[in-house]
């Protein structure tokens, strides 16, 4: 039966175009992240973890993209522990089609990433990858880019608008100085930016549905990548704390110390 | 060493936060070279070559680097990246978006957004935010770095004589084109080099209660900053946001007005010399960091306070 509807599905359906979204296990923003005492590290055991930010605003992105008819899958891929799975899922129970999970135990740089992604695309062959701009724990903001140079793609980062018109895509970019709007051609890596959309919440039938959508698993080993970190953590430490400051009754007070105590004014 | 700097620029003038990437590269030690890639850019390579302790500008100057697309420059980074032991970026849009493709491009990771020069080849970055900070070193053959420009002081501008080579051009990708920009205008200093940052939050209300920290500002000589909350609700543009997503500062002064302090808005402005918070809500995170806290309601204590400014 159900091999009968697989196929059915493969001969009645023209491809439009495959988008792959990568997202990221990562500390929930919420919480608070410690550093652990010998200093090897931030504390993961027992914390609260998600999705990072950024990656719900590509898969967000990639289903209004599916939405308006200009794509018909959405395929999530993750790089890091078995835990991932779980944010697979809830990216799953957004709406996405299916995911890809690629074992890695230790923490992965933004290069091997960029190359794990890299073997994925060369097997889905996506016309367009949807990423955050950075994720929320390493705060490196490398792999999207890094992506689209091994592919050798056109790359549109900090996206805050996306419109797709045949082989090229316009885009809104968020720049120091405002925005910015270029044109790229496609298949392209674009990065996205908070304020590209509102990420949707997965509803109940969607979370239930998602339990049954199909996530492949492979390790990176298995696409010929090697994950071993290439840069030595020496220390990871609590930046300097400040010292406490005061309470002032008044506007006029406020300035007078500004002005004699501080004397930045 | 020999270090490459990568300028951002506008083809006239060497924007600021190139000039603290060359102070980066000094404190690592060695022969510095800076790169303009631009197009009718002789003014920001002669204004490079005054940058105090820069020995050689390179020069590419082609229409395909105008826009500084990191798919046409990249690659002119990467072709002579072998002749470097540090090629060194701001960590400005401009930066960010082209040193991951340079460092893919020759097969090597990048050490983002560092804030202190531990020896030549150990850094200290921050992570989640800056809730954390992480010591890392590399071995790679070049290391591809891009440097916070608030946690090193700015080269001087002026007094250097470097000199100007041109270096071949790579060509046009054809991958992607610069259709426009829409870069605000103001008066005002930069954000992220202003000496003084007086920023509103969501409790402004409304972007036209922004016009009471902009006479503030002018008062003070101050640049105008903001929180996500403020820019998620329509109040000013993106480029107005300091936090983790958006600049970081580190002003003499860095004044919060109707910010609570999330840890986003924090990441963004806590290395600021003195802070000052105005809020009505005593319970307000953003009083942890201040120096010199205000409890009041905003829309009495900035009309004051711009009466007390005179």
């Amino acid at each position: 039966m159900f091999m009968f509807l697989s196929a059915n599905k493969i001969k009645k359906r023209k491809t439009i175009m495959k988008i792959l979204v990568p997202v990221k296990r990562v500390i929930d923003y919420n919480v608070k992240v410690r550093v652990k005492p010998d200093q090897s590290g931030v504390e993961l055991a027992n914390v609260k973890m998600a999705m990072n930010p950024f990656d719900e605003i590509a898969v967000e992105q990639a289903l209004r993209i599916k939405e308006a008819g200009q794509a018909d899958e959405i395929i999530l891929v993750s790089v890091g522990p078995t835990q991932s799975q779980e944010t697979i899922r809830t990216g799953l129970a957004m709406g996405a089609d299916r995911g890809i999970h690629i074992e890695a135990d230790q923490e992965t740089e933004p290069l091997s990433v960029a190359k794990c992604l890299k073997a994925v695309v060369d097997k889905e062959q996506p016309g367009l990858v949807l990423c955050g701009k950075q994720a929320i724990d390493d705060d490196s903001n490398q792999t999207g880019q890094m992506l689209s140079a091994l592919l050798g793609w056109a790359q549109a980062t900090f996206a805050s608008g996306v419109e797709l018109a045949g082989d090229n895509a316009a885009i809104i970019r968020e720049v120091d100085g405002g925005l910015e709007h270029i044109s790229v051609k496609m298949p392209a890596v674009i990065t996205v930016d908070l304020r590209l959309n509102e990420p949707r919440y997965a509803s109940l039938p969607n979370i239930m549905k998602a339990k049954k959508k199909p996530i492949d698993q492979m390790s990176a080993a298995d696409l010929g990548v090697d994950t071993t970190p290439r840069l030595t953590t020496v220390k990871v430490e609590e930046p300097a704390a400040r010292q406490a400051g005061i309470k002032v009754g008044s506007v006029s007070e406020l300035v007078d110390k500004l002005k004699n105590e501080a004397k930045v004014i | 060493m020999s270090i490459l700097v990568i300028a951002d620029h506008n083809n006239e003038t060497i924007l600021p936060a190139t000039l603290n990437a060359v102070a980066a590269a000094g404190e690592i030690g060695g022969d510095i070279s800076v790169l303009i890639a631009g197009s009718g850019c002789d003014a920001a390579a002669n204004a490079a070559a005054e940058i105090a302790g820069v020995s050689t500008v390179l020069v590419a100057d082609a229409d395909e680097y105008t826009y500084g697309l990191a798919e046409n420059v990249a690659p002119l980074i990467s072709g002579i990246a072998s002749n470097y032991s540090h090629i060194l970026a701001p960590a400005t849009t401009y930066g960010k978006n082209i040193m991951p493709r340079v460092a893919a491009l020759i097969d090597t990771v990048q050490i983002s957004d560092i804030i202190k020069v531990v020896d030549v080849a150990t850094f200290q970055r921050p992570i989640y935010a800056g809730n954390a900070l992480a010591t890392v070193s590399s071995n790679e053959a070049v290391k591809i770095i891009t440097v916070r420009s608030t946690a090193f002081e700015p080269a001087a501008a002026s007094g250097g004589t470097a000199k100007i080579e041109a270096v071949p051009v790579t060509g046009e990708a054809g991958l992607s084109r610069f259709e426009k920009s829409e870069l605000s205008k103001s008066e005002r200093p930069e954000l992220t080099s202003a000496g003084i940052v007086v920023s509103g939050g969501r409790g402004m209300q409304d972007g036209a209660n922004f016009v009471m920290l902009e006479k503030v500002a002018d008062k003070l000589g101050a640049a105008v900053g903001a929180s996500r909350a403020a820019v998620d609700a329509g109040f000013v543009p993106n480029d107005y946001q300091v936090g983790q997503t958006g600049k970081v500062v580190a002003p003499d002064l860095y004044m919060a007005v109707g910010i609570s302090g999330a840890i986003q808005h924090l990441a963004g402005m806590k290395d600021s010399k003195v802070i000052v918070a105005i809020n009505k809500d005593d319970e307000a995170p953003i009083f942890q960091v201040a120096d010199y806290g205000l409890v009041a309601d905003l829309f009495d204590a900035v009309p004051e306070l711009d009466k007390e400014l005179g």
